[in-house]
């Protein structure tokens, strides 16, 4: 057995000795732990009036945005902008990959301006690898690729259970429609594992993976397990994770029609009597009112919607000044 | 290239599958044959000092993309017949996916004059299945066959109407040529090159079901055997297919296969970047998405490795052919999805194969025999002088070092295409020499 079977094992890297945020399958429990706990601190900046220090002042943060996203591309801008770090914000229309140039030198270019962070979300997954593998003094932080991962999502989702449920150890949580190509699914399945939680995916035959691949892939999807069946899933779950699901599936033959997919999946009140009492009700957004969530769901006090979308500039607080300065969580002058 | 009337390969060991030979014995060459000692004179021959070393007959690639025309960024005729030559290679066979595509003598007549000008190492042709390989028309498959043509393939882009297939086969029995068909039904993978499984799911990438390779050759073969056509399967690359020919050939169906060297020796744990055939799906590094393991149709799982290695061990598999895809730098630099499918094999093939005789899985005799006698005979009877040592057969001949150990330097490739996942490995096993119609073709031999 290698020393790579056994990440909990491992003694924590502070996060500034890390090149890249890739996914969350090389974080340790005790890793994952501090940067929750640092998340919180800088959350405590959110809620002051002057909502700026001073702590990355003469850092460059680039985001590279080649796909469309509101929520992730505003969130690490305002991030980075509240930790005083100069943040320049690159989209795939209007520059030069829309020009033709292939996205390694259009990467290498940007790293010969010494940026120190570079930000990337890519509708191809493993782009930020690809990135990583290729540039030597820029360290990247994988703002979703494709359906493969998305940590930075995951590790928002994390915080916002355990502020309601403290230790995630035994805790049930239940993921529910497209978790095949559901990149919020794999990196929280990896944040979960390291924190003992148990995790269920609930949705299509055609949106869920094959229980035999799950069993071949060993250590990195334990603790799964599929239910499509969402009543039973649901049961005594402590963390209910609405998908999102693509419209243009139905298309493409995934999916018989919205209409079935509303009837089978959609949360509605009565499914969710059957969870624990108080269980959490999330979603990675944007939401499809009323085919993911039931509206008055979705607006009532067990949606987790918006507080999510909160620590999520809070958890990037935490990342790019652990990654850029080390110093986790204090920043008073 | 040295132009040599007489040649004597002395005291190798001999491998000749075809005559059943393994045995120590001088070779005699004069002009493009092989002659016997009796009748040989032997004053001002060269002769090569070939103790230690295997002599076997040249190798046989019915499966070859050599880009030229069109594509010469990738590779052109001159460099992939070097590259041939590197490997051992004294007969390839060019796939139609070219720009124009293969579809008209005049193409076939271009490629054979490029080829005669490069050098020694034959170049044949597969014309295509359908004009423009559109998928729509056949071609004028006896045009083709009277300009040379071994066969018919739309390679690259597999023939997806199964009316088409059965036209093709119909009209190729008349020529008595075989129809190649790339197994894939294009609905189910969109020219994915990763398999679906385990590192398709970790990786997220939408992955290449088995069934979509499965479901073509057992159409194929129901086709095939209705027509009484010969139809050959290329690279082979599922247990569920293997299965499906071998069951066809016990009825008595006229159908032949081919694998390749990397579906023999690699899976898709290769695409984790890691070079491990044992991947931990637990931590993904950055080495992952490996574009140079990115291939159709992509390597599979360890137990269709071991399918397919029984497969070729029982004759279900004929022939073993390289699937030679070179590309450029900037068709392989870029995010996974985007990336040009292929591997450069030619100069490789013989070294990774190897490790499946060290590792006693396969005899050398075996191995050779499905580099020369099995690719000659999906060709047909008439190659058979291509593919042994005897009298009176072409002087293709290669000189192993079945020890040498050596590591793969892409940059020392005569191939364009430097796309291999096996850079920087040590391969134990290799070329030493490539005799190609009585003509030294590639030399790394200590200078005498």
């Amino acid at each position: 057995m290698s020393s790579r079977d056994l990440p909990n094992s491992r003694s924590v890297r502070p996060l500034q000795a890390r090149r890249h945020v890739l996914d969350l399958d090389d974080f340790s429990k005790e890793e994952i732990i501090e940067i929750l706990d640092s998340a919180q601190s800088m959350r405590e900046i959110l809620n002051r009036d002057i909502k700026k220090v001073p702590a990355l002042r003469g850092k460059v943060v680039l985001t590279v945005f080649l796909e469309p996203s509101t929520r992730t591309r505003v969130s690490f801008e305002q991030a980075g902008k509240m930790l005083s770090a100069d943040v320049i914000n690159i989209s795939g229309s209007g520059s030069s990959v829309e020009k033709g140039e292939s996205l390694l030198n259009t990467a290498k270019t940007l790293q010969s301006m010494r940026a120190d962070l570079m930000v990337i979300r890519s509708p191809e997954a493993g782009t930020p690898y690809f990135l990583a593998r290729n540039l030597q003094h820029i360290k990247v932080i994988n703002a979703g690729d494709g359906a493969h991962a998305h940590p930075t999502q995951a590790l928002l989702d994390l915080m916002t259970m355990r502020m309601h449920l403290g230790d995630m150890e035994g805790k049930k949580v239940v993921f529910v429609g497209d978790s095949l190509y559901s990149r919020v699914v794999r990196s929280d399945i990896l944040g979960l594992r390291a924190l003992g939680a148990s995790i269920v995916l609930s949705g299509p035959p055609t949106m869920t993976p094959f229980n035999k691949v799950l069993a071949q892939s060993g250590k990195a999807l334990s603790q799964v397990r599929l239910e499509p069946n969402l009543d039973v899933a649901i049961e005594s779950a402590d963390v209910i994770v609405a998908l999102r699901i693509q419209k243009e599936r139905q298309q493409s033959g995934v999916l018989p029609s919205m209409r079935e997919y509303t009837r089978r999946w959609m949360i509605t009140d009565e499914r969710y009597q059957r969870a624990n009492p108080g269980a959490l009700l999330m979603h990675p957004g944007p939401l499809n009112e009323g085919i993911e969530i039931a509206s008055s769901l979705a607006h009532s006090d067990k949606a987790q919607i918006e507080e999510q979308v909160t620590n999520g500039v809070a958890i990037r607080m935490a990342l790019l000044n652990g990654l850029l300065m080390g110093n986790m969580g204090d920043l008073q002058e | 290239m040295k132009e040599l009337d007489r040649l004597v390969i002395k005291g190798g060991r001999i491998i000749d599958p075809f005559n059943e030979e393994d045995s120590i014995r001088d070779i005699f060459i004069h002009g493009d044959k092989i002659v016997s000692g009796e009748e040989f004179d032997a004053t001002l021959a060269k002769v090569i000092d070939a103790s230690g070393l295997v002599v076997t007959p040249g190798f046989i690639d019915i499966h070859t993309h050599l880009r030229e025309p069109g594509f010469e960024d990738k590779e052109s005729i001159s460099s992939g017949t070097s590259a041939a030559a590197a490997g051992g290679f004294t007969t390839i066979c060019a796939m139609p996916n070219t720009n124009p595509a293969i579809d008209s003598a005049h193409v076939v007549d271009y490629i054979t004059l490029q080829a005669s000008k490069a050098g020694p190492i034959r170049v044949f042709c597969f014309g295509a299945v359908s004009k423009g390989r559109n998928g729509v028309e056949l071609t004028d498959m006896e045009e083709l066959a009277s300009a040379g043509v071994v066969g018919f393939t739309d390679d690259g882009s597999p023939v997806q109407s199964g009316h088409l297939m059965e036209m093709a086969l119909r009209y190729a029995s008349d020529l008595k040529l075989p129809v190649m068909d790339h197994c894939e039904d294009y609905s189910m993978t969109k020219g994915l090159g990763i398999h679906e499984g385990k590192v398709s799911y970790r990786l997220g990438l939408q992955g290449y079901p088995s069934a979509a390779e499965e479901s073509i050759i057992a159409r194929d073969i129901a086709i095939a055997e209705h027509t009484g056509s010969h139809l050959h399967i290329a690279h082979i690359s599922t247990s569920g297919g293997v299965d499906l020919v071998r069951s066809a050939k016990s009825r008595g169906v006229h159908v032949t296969a081919e694998v390749t060297p990397h579906h023999l020796t690699m899976t898709e744990d290769w695409i984790l970047g890691e070079k491990d055939d044992y991947s931990n799906l637990e931590i993904i590094t950055a080495n992952a998405y490996d574009t140079r393991a990115k291939v159709s149709p992509p390597l599979r799982t360890h137990h269709d490795r071991e399918k397919l290695i029984e497969g070729l061990k029982d004759g279900t598999i004929d022939a073993i052919a390289t699937d030679h895809a070179p590309h450029t730098f900037g068709d392989k630099a870029v995010p996974f999805d985007q990336a040009s499918v292929g591997i450069s094999v030619l100069e490789t093939a013989f070294g990774s194969l190897m490790t499946l005789v060290h590792a006693n899985i396969i005899k050398l005799p075996d191995l050779v025999h499905r580099l020369t006698v099995g690719p000659a005979s999906v060709l047909g009877a008439k190659y058979n002088g291509l593919s042994h040592l005897g009298t009176g057969s072409f002087a293709d001949i290669v000189l192993i070092d079945t020890e040498e150990k050596w590591t793969v330097n892409t940059n020392k490739f005569n191939s364009k295409g430097k796309n291999t996942p096996l850079e920087s490995s040590e391969l134990r096993g290799k070329v030493k020499l490539t005799i190609a119609n009585g003509q030294i073709a590639y030399e790394d031999m200590p200078n005498d």
